[in-house]
């Protein structure tokens, strides 16, 4: 069972139509809520004149800042990872004095329909005074920059740095060669194809609120409800995840809004259905990356790295969201050793307010980013040390033997084996063919090719609590899992994980089905529902798998240890001399001496043949806190056609080698890795989410925000190495995050590679046709 | 001012009065209660809420309720007939064609049309096929298997 790809248990009811995602879900006496937003990127707001839309048809209640702080909830929305310094500025949930991002929520309008609610939130009238912009991550430390908060001066959120400066300062001034970068990391919309939406249902007289909502993390969205924004008490709320329809990160976080419909409910005593519309989501849902980077990289005249120096601008937007401070420091510093042995190694990463949506942790979370400097820098050193790309990095692996490896940036790798996913990815794109194809063509002429590698590292499963905390973290970041056994032998296990697409339903019972040796028919799951469901952290961050699966393994190994008591009494056996293979329990050297798995647990709750002083029932519980994060691995080939004469940049061909360890189903591995490469190449060549210099989001519709599509897309050619995990259970490792890290940078690298004859050494992302056509006329590019 | 319309929706005939503005895909989500075509961009630009209206694959949230007078509609619910999976629902299942399954409604419509008009496209007549159908899960690797998968067992 563990380790096939059977099919799917979830898609029966999806690919009919059946599954309830929150938006489907209807109670009666619902309401329906429309939230009235800034249409200025900075203001002070005067007045709000709710009387006309109050007196529209349908309209039951119209509520501003002002209802919400005359309210005994709490109003806000907190942070929750800080770092020495941080200013965290207070983030209302309904603007009162000052909006700071087109979006910002200034009222909300409660009424019969969505369309009514719609209607009337247009007669809101708000009396708005502009302010100046500001929504470059780097421009927005600039003395004489407009102020988005008064106490953060010169929009500095945090000044953060990891490694050693002076050892790498001395790196670089002995190196025999240098190369350096001003890289942009363009920022991306995380666009679930389902928008946030939140059913609140308010009980009045028990003093209970029922959240159904888009989650991806409904015990933390209960947290963070309790601590700030409702005031209610914890075992008072109950958040539902329904049907997710994707998150990618943009569901972890705790929004205004959630909290503005939960305070329309419990002020209006009926239920209350928000959900955003498409221009909503873009304009809301926190964005990604949007980094600028000087980077460095010292090399040896053997072409071994000796340094590298980063200073990165991480723009926060107009306040900061729930993880957002982590993400460009501890997920992004982190990880600039890459897959390489580098002795010295210097990060500096300025957070800055602007007076945009605010950002923070999108597919990848800092790692896609960190790959992108390390793999640019690795070919800009390749370029001018006359190496092969592939040459360049196989010189530099941490190799085989030196693991568990200590970086200079904090992590400690625990496994990894580098060459071999090199080799393969090589071999499986036939490298060598390309090469011989690009320089056939850099001769006769056609279409420029370009090929593109990215070796990176994931670092997923962030842990342990203790070591998180200590970075700044308000969280602990283990998980739960509840394994129940039923009198019948069926099981029910209850993870604090919280999926939304990644298949959780089938794989969580195959290893349960697999480790109790029972039919996978005999086995559910329950996750997402914080009434039903223990404590549990959520789906993100590449962590369901390892540090979900392995509690649920915690579990399922007390489960036995339990059962094996029960049947060494049955059969008179010491406890000790118990063994359990393929539902049986049985004598070790003697297994006619056996009983099956289903009389064990049926006898668990008879309780009348029993071992003495054993408590009754079959239920165990495992809040598992890993040793260490998980390492997977690995490394993409893109190729890339360019038309000389348009800068029309093609996708042709894309090779993925990932080792994620051990594998549950690959099938669902595979789907992983399939959608984070199409996000990747997505983030190189088309998206992007651009601001005017008003602040105004010019790319708030699909028209504008280039998604990828399928016919700009290949099919994907992929493989894997294996490398377990050595210190978690299952020995796996994550996979959520793995294509999106790798492919932004192969593409990039692809397409400056079929450019270098031109003198291009860089081009930022996207890579539209413009800036190529523009760079094969200019050379060296923007 | 409702306007009356007589529409045929999975087989079923239904008569209602609908406001003018009404969307087609909220009378099938609202009035009839048919959640399983789902809105993610009001625009026409993601593809999710696709159904097919006179066997043709239409954007239900760019259509009126009131053009759909005297069509036939089929949505994601009815597609299969009298229960059962229809070829492509069965291939998205067998190819894990879908994840979070948000758009996999649409993108089975859009497909269900590709293989009435081309019961046996190559995998660039998929792609071109479903461009304006948004996934953002699966890189849509394996939908282009799924509708090849359903198109080599018959299509629809």
């Amino acid at each position: 069972m563990i380790g096939s790809s059977i099919k799917r248990r979830e898609d029966p009811a999806l690919v009919t139509g059946k599954g309830k995602y929150t938006d489907d879900l209807a109670l009666p006496g619902m309401a329906h809520a429309a939230i009235v937003r800034s249409p200025y990127a900075h203001a002070t707001v005067g007045g709000v004149d709710v009387s006309a839309a109050a007196a529209a048809p349908g309209v039951a209640a119209v509520y501003t800042g002002a209802d919400v702080e005359a309210s005994d909830i709490g109003g806000v929305v907190p942070v929750g990872w800080l770092l020495p310094g941080i200013k965290t500025p207070a983030h209302p949930i309904l603007a009162t004095e000052r909006v700071r991002y087109v979006g910002d929520a200034v009222a909300v309008v409660v009424a019969e329909s969505a369309a009514a609610a719609a209607d009337a939130a247009e007669r809101v009238q708000v009396e708005y005074e502009p302010l100046p912009a500001v929504t470059d991550p780097r421009g927005a430390a600039d003395e004489g920059a407009p102020q988005v908060h008064d106490e953060a001066p010169g929009n500095v959120a945090f000044d953060w740095e990891l490694g050693d400066r002076a050892a790498t300062d001395a790196a670089f001034e002995g190196a025999a060669l240098t190369v350096k970068a001003d890289l942009r990391n363009n920022r991306l919309i995380p666009h679930a194809v389902e928008p946030r939406a939140c059913l609140a249902d308010w009980d009045g007289t028990r003093g209970e609120h029922t959240l159904r909502m888009t989650t991806q993390n409904p015990h933390l969205h209960r947290l963070l409800m309790t601590i700030a924004s409702l005031g209610l008490p914890e075992h008072k709320i109950r958040v539902i995840a329904p049907e997710v329809g994707g998150g990618f990160g943009s569901k972890i976080h705790h929004y205004p809004d959630e909290a503005i419909t939960a305070f329309c409910s419990m002020q209006l005593g009926r239920p209350v259905k928000w959900t955003a519309t498409r221009s909503e989501t873009n304009l809301t849902d926190a964005h990604g990356r949007d980094h600028r980077s000087l980077a460095e990289m010292a090399l040896d005249a053997e072409g071994r790295i000796v340094g590298v120096r980063v200073v990165t601008h991480a723009a926060m937007g107009a306040y900061l969201s729930t993880f957002a401070p982590a993400v460009p420091t501890y997920l992004y510093g982190t990880l600039l050793s890459g897959q390489y042995d580098i002795p010295a190694i210097w990060v500096r990463t300025v957070g800055t307010f602007t007076t945009t949506c605010p950002v923070d942790a999108y597919r990848g979370a800092g790692r896609p980013e960190a790959t992108y400097v390390i793999e640019r820098l690795i070919d800009l050193a390749a370029a001018e040390a006359g190496l092969d790309p592939a040459e360049m990095r196989r010189r530099n692996f941490i190799p085989a033997d030196a693991f568990p490896y200590q970086t200079q940036v904090a992590l400690a790798y625990d496994s990894g084996n580098y060459e071999p996913a090199l080799d393969r990815a090589l071999e499986l794109a036939d490298y060598a063919g390309l090469r011989r194809e690009q320089q056939r063509r850099r001769v006769e002429g056609g279409k420029l090719l370009g090929i593109g590698l990215s070796s990176y590292i994931e670092a997923c499963g962030i842990a342990p609590s203790a070591v998180v905390g200590s970075l700044g973290a308000q969280a602990g970041l283990w998980e739960s899992a509840k394994v129940r056994v039923h009198p019948s032998g069926s099981v029910t296990a209850y993870v604090g994980t919280s999926s939304h697409g990644q298949g959780h339903q089938t794989t969580f019972a195959q290893i349960v089905a697999d480790t109790l040796g029972i039919d996978i028919d005999q086995v559910d799951v329950i996750e997402g529902d914080t009434r039903e469901v223990q404590f549990g952290m959520g789906t993100y961050g590449s962590r369901s798998l390892a540090v979900g699966g392995s509690a649920l393994a915690r579990s399922l190994d007390k489960v036995i240890a339990k059962g094996k008591k029960i049947a060494a009494h049955l059969l008179e056996a010491a406890d000790e001399d118990m063994e359990f293979e393929d539902g049986s329990f049985f004598v070790r050297g003697a297994p006619s001496k056996a009983r099956a798995w289903g009389e064990v647990a049926l006898q668990a709750y008879l309780a009348h043949d029993y071992p003495e002083g054993l408590e009754p029932g079959l239920e165990e519980t495992s809040f598992y806190d890993p040793a260490n994060f998980t390492y997977p691995f690995g490394t993409h080939v893109a190729v890339v056609e360019i038309d000389p004469e348009t800068g029309e940049v093609e996708l042709v061909g894309y090779t993925a080698v990932d080792d994620c360890g051990n594998q549950i189903n690959p099938m669902i591995v595979a789907g992983q890795i399939h959608g984070g490469i199409a996000q990747g190449v997505g983030q190189a060549l088309w998206e992007n989410a651009v601001y005017d210099e008003n602040g105004q989001l010019l790319t708030a519709t699909l028209l504008d925000y280039a998604l990828p599509r399928a016919h700009k897309l290949v099919s994907y050619r992929l493989d894997h190495t294996v490398t377990p995990c050595p210190h978690n259970p299952l020995g796996v490792k994550g996979v959520g995050e793995a294509g999106t890290i790798a492919s932004p940078a192969a593409v990039a690298n692809a397409v400056v590679d079929a450019l270098r004859p031109y003198g291009v050494r860089h081009l930022d992302m996207p890579l539209t046709p413009e800036r190529i056509w523009r760079a094969l006329r200019n050379g060296e590019g923007s | 001012m409702a306007v009356q319309i007589r529409v045929t929706v999975n087989g079923s005939r239904h008569e209602k009065e609908v406001e003018p503005r009404q969307l087609l895909v909220h009378f099938l989500r609202e009035e009839l209660g048919l959640t399983g075509t789902n809105v993610g961009c009001e625009t026409s630009l993601c593809g999710a809420c696709t159904v097919l209206v006179d066997g043709r694959a239409v954007k239900s949230c760019t259509q009126l309720a009131v053009q759909a007078d005297g069509a036939v509609v089929t949505t994601i619910e009815g597609l299969a007939g009298n229960g059962g999976l229809h070829p492509l629902q069965q291939a998205f299942w067998d190819e894990h064609g879908l994840q979070c399954g948000f758009c996999t409604p649409g993108m089975i419509m859009a497909a269900a049309h590709l293989l009435a008009e081309n019961a046996h496209p190559d995998e660039g007549e998929i792609r071109e096929a479903l461009k304006g159908n948004v996934c953002r899960c699966t890189g849509y690797h394996n939908i282009v298997r799924a509708v090849a998968r359903a198109a080599e067992g018959g299509g629809s």
